[in-house]
């Protein structure tokens, strides 16, 4: 038990994503938008209103040629590990977005969100999107809905949820095949997609894990680090100047 | 035509004057309505909010509204409350009945925007059902709805005073009941205005991932939380004596003594002065101490239309000047600083208001995001414009209809 009462269990799942192995491809977006059930609008083009639950920023060393460099930055949400709360689960005023203390998962129960936003208000990372209109997908396109992932309707708040669903699915099978249910393991359609394989996911707190070892890697780094939101998405990358952007620095 | 529901002894102008009064404002209050209706139907996809801004214009004009209209339990908590052991405190008697007008149209209004600012209104009652004990919007739901019942009760034996309704017996003998114990409700009133203005201020302040609104403070309460409701008291009654006067422009007539001004003056300018200390405090831990261990410096947080300017305009120009001025007894002889400092001061608590939601959520956090600039639609202006046209409307047919100033028939006769 935490001090703040909350069980700690051996489970966190989490996400090591290595920026110098990642070309921007968008393959694990594009998973995550077919494996979820992401709804899409015929115009894309507002960033700020179209839904992606891994989106990919770009991100520059500001130098010109020929200094300039570049890479992409993946960003999931980060299930945030803050001590008493995840940033957005302490603001949501009907619990409909909860952090799952047996495996580190942040959840979001739709059928219960009000739609209020102070969940996207209180996320840095801009992690979360809102429905801000019903979704509908032309006719033949929703065969091709996953069964396994409820669609959303308009005016509630949506986010990555590590694929909850093929954990749900790992679990069945581990105990349908006898085996601890607490010990499945799975891989979420993001870092299946990859075909840099800069994805890897697991078992934060299982030291055997390659998640677990890449996490304690010299050159991985969490963005945003000082503001003790403790993602449990983690980034790799030898170059400096990637990692000096993972935080703000006052000179 | 309507001389026989008009208080005995008062007189208001004509009917089709007021007929065409109202009708403007009816017509404001219906172009809001179907822009709201149009969000609801359409989705919120008609506003100009998106995943960077999750609040805009509909919080802003609910944390301004609700923080002006502290005026009702501020100035009930210190007349029902605070006038036993401070007679002076009575003079507030000749005002009260507005600022609970005032305290209820600003709380009604503000739940019917807010019924347009979630994108499940229906659920709304989850607030209750399925509550959030940390959350600071589970507090905001619980005491909002709770002070506006307050406010009805308030308000209620205020409308039964007009001469036709109280002279039916049984609701002449319920609402003089009611007067007797409004000390209870005012003090109810009072508790619950003191938390649920607190708990707006928690609303940002306890955003631990985004520097520019958070703060520590002291065990749950972030420093926002006393200051928001610092801000509200400083500022609700001032907002009451403005209307009080801009009623008397607008009757041409003297509805309270200047010496009920003067009081609301000199509570105020303390209370802003107090309020002024503190947040320039605030602001400056906030600024140099804070920020910097977070990774960023007081310049992070200004920029484009989002600048410096905001800073200044509220502490400078909108908060240590009104405070000078309204501590200063020069300041309140004279009807133009008084009344000019009370404005800044509303004007200074709703820029706060401002600053704390849309500038707090354009600034970018992580190092590579950018600065966002948000712009409010027809559809978030109408609905917002209604609002105040609906206070507007039902202060006018209280004023009309109903004995809100005791002293006005000795101020005016002729």
């Amino acid at each position: 038990m935490s001090e703040q009462g909350h069980t700690q269990s051996s489970v966190r799942f989490g996400m090591v994503i290595d920026l110098d192995k990642c070309m921007g491809c968008g393959a694990c977006s594009v998973a995550c938008q077919a494996e979820n059930n992401i709804s899409f609008r015929p115009d894309e083009s507002n960033k700020l209103r179209s839904i992606t639950w891994m989106s990919v920023f770009r991100l520059t060393n500001g130098a010109n040629y020929p200094d300039y460099k570049y890479t992409f930055l993946p960003r999931p949400c980060m299930h945030c590990d803050s001590p008493h709360h995840s940033p957005c689960t302490f603001v949501c005023p009907v619990n409909a977005t909860t952090r799952d203390e047996s495996n580190g998962i942040v959840t979001h129960i739709y059928p219960r969100c009000i739609g209020c936003r102070y969940c996207i208000v209180a996320c840095p990372y801009h992690a979360r999107g809102f429905n801000w209109w019903d979704p509908k997908w032309p006719e033949p396109m929703e065969s091709m809905l996953s069964p396994e992932v409820s669609t959303r309707m308009r005016g509630v708040v949506e986010k990555c949820t590590f694929c909850h669903q093929r954990l749900l699915k790992a679990r069945s099978k581990a105990y349908m095949d006898g085996t601890d249910p607490d010990k499945a393991t799975y891989t979420p359609a993001c870092a299946d997609a990859c075909p840099a394989k800069a994805i890897v996911f697991g078992n934060l707190r299982d030291p055997e894990s390659e998640v677990g070892r890449l996490s304690k890697d010299p050159n991985a780094f969490q963005v945003l680090k000082k503001l003790n939101t403790e993602p449990k998405v983690y980034y790799i990358s030898t170059q400096d100047w990637i990692r000096k952007l993972s935080d703000n620095a006052v000179i | 035509m309507d001389r026989a529901l008009i208080p005995e002894g008062l007189k208001r102008c004509s009917l089709p004057i007021f007929g065409l009064w109202t009708l403007l404002l009816l017509l404001l209050i219906g172009w809001g309505v179907i822009a709201g209706g149009l969000v609801l139907v359409k989705a919120m996809n008609l506003t100009g909010l998106n995943d960077y801004f999750g609040f805009g214009a509909y919080i802003t004009a609910d944390l301004a509204i609700i923080a002006l209209g502290a005026g009702a339990f501020f100035s009930g908590f210190l007349y029902y409350g605070l006038s036993r052991f401070f007679p002076s405190l009575k003079e507030l008697g000749k005002i009260i009945n507005l600022a609970v007008v005032v305290g209820f149209v600003c709380y009604t209004g503000a739940l019917a925007v807010l019924v347009l600012e979630i994108g499940q209104p229906l659920r709304g009652w989850f607030g209750y059902w399925h509550a959030n004990v940390h959350s600071m919007l589970t507090e905001v739901i619980f005491c909002i709805s709770c002070y506006a019942v307050v406010l009805i009760i308030e308000y209620v034996p205020i409308i039964l005073e007009n001469r036709k309704l109280g002279a039916v017996k049984p609701l002449g003998v319920f609402g003089h009941s009611m007067h007797d114990i409004m000390a209870i409700f005012a003090l109810t009133g009072t508790f619950l205005s003191f938390f649920h203005q607190g708990s707006l201020g928690g609303v940002a302040g306890v955003l631990f991932a985004r520097p520019y609104a958070y703060r520590t403070g002291l065990f749950i309460w972030p420093w926002t939380f006393f200051l928001f409701i610092l801000s509200a008291i400083a500022s609700g009654p001032a907002f009451t004596a403005l209307i009080c006067r801009a009623i008397e422009k607008f009757s041409r007539k003297q509805l309270v003594d200047r010496s009920v001004y003067e009081l609301i003056g000199k509570i105020e300018g303390a209370l802003l002065g107090v309020y002024m200390v503190l947040k320039i405090a605030d602001t400056a831990y906030w600024g140099l101490v804070q920020s910097p261990r977070l990774g960023l410096n007081l310049g992070d947080f200004y920029w484009g239309p989002y600048g410096i300017w905001l800073l200044i305009a509220e502490i400078g120009i909108c908060g240590v000047l009104p405070a000078l001025i309204l501590l200063s007894p020069a300041g309140r002889k004279s009807n133009f600083l008084l009344f000019g400092a009370f404005l800044l001061d509303v004007a200074g608590v709703s820029l706060n208001r401002f600053v704390m939601t849309i500038p707090a959520i354009a600034a970018p956090v992580m190092p590579f995001d950018k600065w966002q600039v948000y712009i409010p639609t027809v559809y978030e202006t109408a609905p917002i414009l209604a609002m105040l046209a609906y206070c507007t409307l039902i202060i006018s047919l209280s004023y009309r209809y109903l004995p809100l100033f005791p002293r006005e028939r000795e101020l005016n006769r002729v």
